[in-house]
């Protein structure tokens, strides 16, 4: 079949992608080229990493029909729940994948970039079940902001360490991972925790969270007697759940896809991590895709609440959709998140991470048709963002 | 011919020093280039500042933060450069990530170059089969050698790839790490030197990464043509106004 979003042979989707690389990590990302594929389509390989998503990430999650929600906006809201996986988040799928990845190709040191901690926690978790010795990096900043996930890191045996270069937030935690990675070519393997980075990262995760489509498919067809839905809305920070809540639908151009970017205080607003409009094509830690930058090309700093989709660049396939307009992007602000994220806890009884809470702020900002089957993915539960939630509402009054 | 080229023909080993332009101050640039020439220094490689140098470590990374609040900018480095060709002769290298090229215009940064007279490229993270395919001929259209770089994890046929595509020399990196976080070469490098000298290239190779002092650069220019210092300058920038820069070659090249 001829694809029109999947990865060509050099690595590009479109006009975005490739392995902009220093030499030093050459051999490292080739090894990963040669063999990501090979190994992805062993028996074996599939049959470990599906039975760990079964008994331990507890997958297939959910597909849940949300009637409130579906009530109040006069269409057929889905929720996939992946904050119902182990550890809370879509997360998880990808770090399996990589760490049974890793195990292959022989290597024995895990490292790993973190923003909010999610990634991270994902990664120790991982690491933890294969018993393999785990560095996170996380900006300084973001470990004195995020100390719960620092602590479950931490917990979980994994040594986190302080990106104190740059603004010591997630684009300098991921700097720092690659420079490890360049220091430790031979024993290391970098679990990216996004579609980001260079060729082959950004097909592989996808590939990794493809499960969430995967199952879509299959329970709609159970429970609404057909495959494919109206829209699939998902947010984008660097745009994992996305890339795997959309993977299955890519080429059947009936699916209409949303991806949900952070607008941080309004996209004109100067603190803003909208990349699809505040963004140009460039080059991000190894990919060539819409990123942040000064006019003269330095990389700028992102805002927004949800420290998940504060990342100043996206990934590349998520570039070429919107490139393409194959995929519709909508940007939604903090105040917009927050309200969306308390109006779902009180009409759903599940109380979404921030980053989610953003997808869900489109059901106030498009109409639907009532007929429409609209899946949103539900990425991650608020547990981490409970201090957040509860300084902006003052809950604790 | 290329200024690179002479260099590299004349009997000696040669001595690079690589420095962040805008660092310590805005206005070092030019003053920079010249101490370094009147000191007896082979060749300059000038660092164009980016945010997010993903294959330095933090000495350059800290230079080109401070760089970028100071103000530099691709523009202004070309301004500070346009006369540099009146009073200096050693060849002169632009190094810097793909990013801040990208959004000055491939074209317009080259025949900027060419106009100021800077000799060759060292753009670490663009990917040889890119430089092949979209910018080989605009690099020769403007008479700009294109550096690669090499690791001791680069195989042979790699090895063999990069020196057919070079035509000035190779770039060394002498181990696998970013700049500045070696203390001393140990047997396992002194090995890497002596097997890429047994290879024969047609293209000579100047050795990177960990050089900081007489011993470093001798062990490295046992083999190799020539040797680059990057973070150790800056480091002594730091601390040493623009004039004592003759201390600090002094201290390599007796």
């Amino acid at each position: 079949m001829k694809t029109k979003y999947a990865v060509d042979e050099y690595g590009f989707y479109g006009k975005f992608g490739g392995a902009f690389i220093p030499e030093m990590l050459y051999p490292n990302v080739e090894e990963l080229k040669e063999n990501y594929l090979k190994i992805m389509a062993e028996p074996s390989f599939q049959e470990e990493f599906n039975e760990l998503l079964k008994q331990y990430v507890g997958r297939p999650t959910p597909l849940y029909f949300a009637k409130r929600l579906s009530e109040k906006y006069n269409t057929k809201v889905y929720l996939k729940r992946e904050d119902l996986c182990h550890t809370g988040a879509h997360k998880v799928n990808n770090t399996i994948g990589q760490i049974l990845m890793a195990k292959r190709l022989g290597k024995t040191r895990i490292i790993a970039e973190t923003g909010a901690g999610q990634h991270g926690v994902a990664t120790a978790t991982v690491c933890a079940l294969m018993g393999l010795e785990c560095i996170v990096y996380m900006g300084e900043v973001d470990i004195k902001r995020q100390a719960p996930n620092v602590a479950r890191m931490k917990m979980l045996g994994a040594t986190v360490r302080p990106a104190t270069s740059g603004s010591r937030t997630l684009k300098d935690a991921t700097n720092e991972a690659i420079r490890d990675w360049i220091n430790n070519p031979v024993d290391t393997f970098y679990i990216i925790g996004s579609v980001v980075g260079p060729h082959p990262y950004p097909d592989m995760v996808a590939r990794f969270q493809s499960v969430i489509s995967k199952e879509i498919k299959t329970q709609l067809l159970e429970q609404e007697g057909k495959e494919n839905p109206d829209y699939v809305i998902a947010c984008v920070g660097g745009g994992s759940n996305a890339a795997g809540a959309f993977y299955e639908f890519l080429e059947d151009e009936s699916v209409k896809l949303i991806a949900v970017e952070a607008a941080g205080l309004g996209v004109d607003s100067g603190e803003s991590a909208a990349t699809s409009v505040l963004g140009k094509i460039g080059i991000i830690h190894g990919s060539k895709t819409l990123l942040m930058q000064t006019e003269d090309g330095q990389i700028t700093e992102p805002y927004s609440i949800s420290a998940g989709l504060d990342y100043p660049g996206v990934g590349p396939l998520h570039a070429h959709l919107h490139d393409s307009n194959r995929a519709e992007f909508i940007a939604v602000t903090d105040k917009e998140a927050m309200q969306s994220g308390l109006e779902i806890s009180k009409m759903e009884g599940i109380i979404p991470a921030i980053e989610t809470a953003h997808a869900f702020s489109v059901l106030d900002k498009k109409q639907f048709k009532p007929t429409d089957i609209v899946v949103i993915n539900l990425s991650g539960r608020g547990d981490k963002d409970l201090n957040t939630y509860i300084e902006y509402f003052n809950l604790s009054d | 011919m290329n200024r690179i080229n002479n260099k590299l023909q004349e009997d000696k080993k040669i001595l690079s020093i690589y420095f962040t332009a805008g660092y310590p101050k805005l206005d070092d640039t030019v003053s920079i280039i010249k101490e370094l020439e009147q000191n007896g220094v082979d060749m300059i490689e000038i660092g164009l500042p980016f945010s997010d140098p993903l294959a330095d470590g933090p000495t350059i990374q800290e230079s080109s933060t401070q760089a970028i609040e100071n103000g530099m900018t691709t523009s202004l480095l070309f301004e500070q450069l346009a006369n540099i060709r009146e009073s200096v002769k050693i060849p002169l290298l632009i190094m810097g990530y793909f990013n801040p090229m990208m959004q000055f215009g491939m074209e317009e940064f080259c025949q900027k170059c060419a106009a100021i007279g800077i000799d060759g490229l060292i753009i670490p993270d663009l990917p040889l089969y890119v430089y092949e395919n979209e910018y080989k001929t605009l690099f020769e259209k403007y008479g700009l050698k294109n550096i690669f770089l090499i690791t001791p994890q680069t195989s042979n046929e790699r090895i063999t790839e990069i020196d057919t595509i070079s035509n000035s020399f190779i770039y060394m990196v002498s181990s696998a790490a970013v700049t500045g976080s070696q203390s001393g070469f140990g047997n396992e490098q002194i090995d890497y030197f002596k097997r890429i000298a047994d290879l024969n290239l047609k293209n000579q190779q100047i050795v990177g990464f960990g050089i900081k002092d007489e011993e470093t650069f001798n062990q490295a220019t046992k083999y190799q043509k020539g040797a680059i210092i990057g973070s150790a300058f800056i480091k002594y920038l730091a601390k040493n106004p623009v004039n004592m820069i003759k201390e600090f070659i002094s201290l390599i090249k007796k």
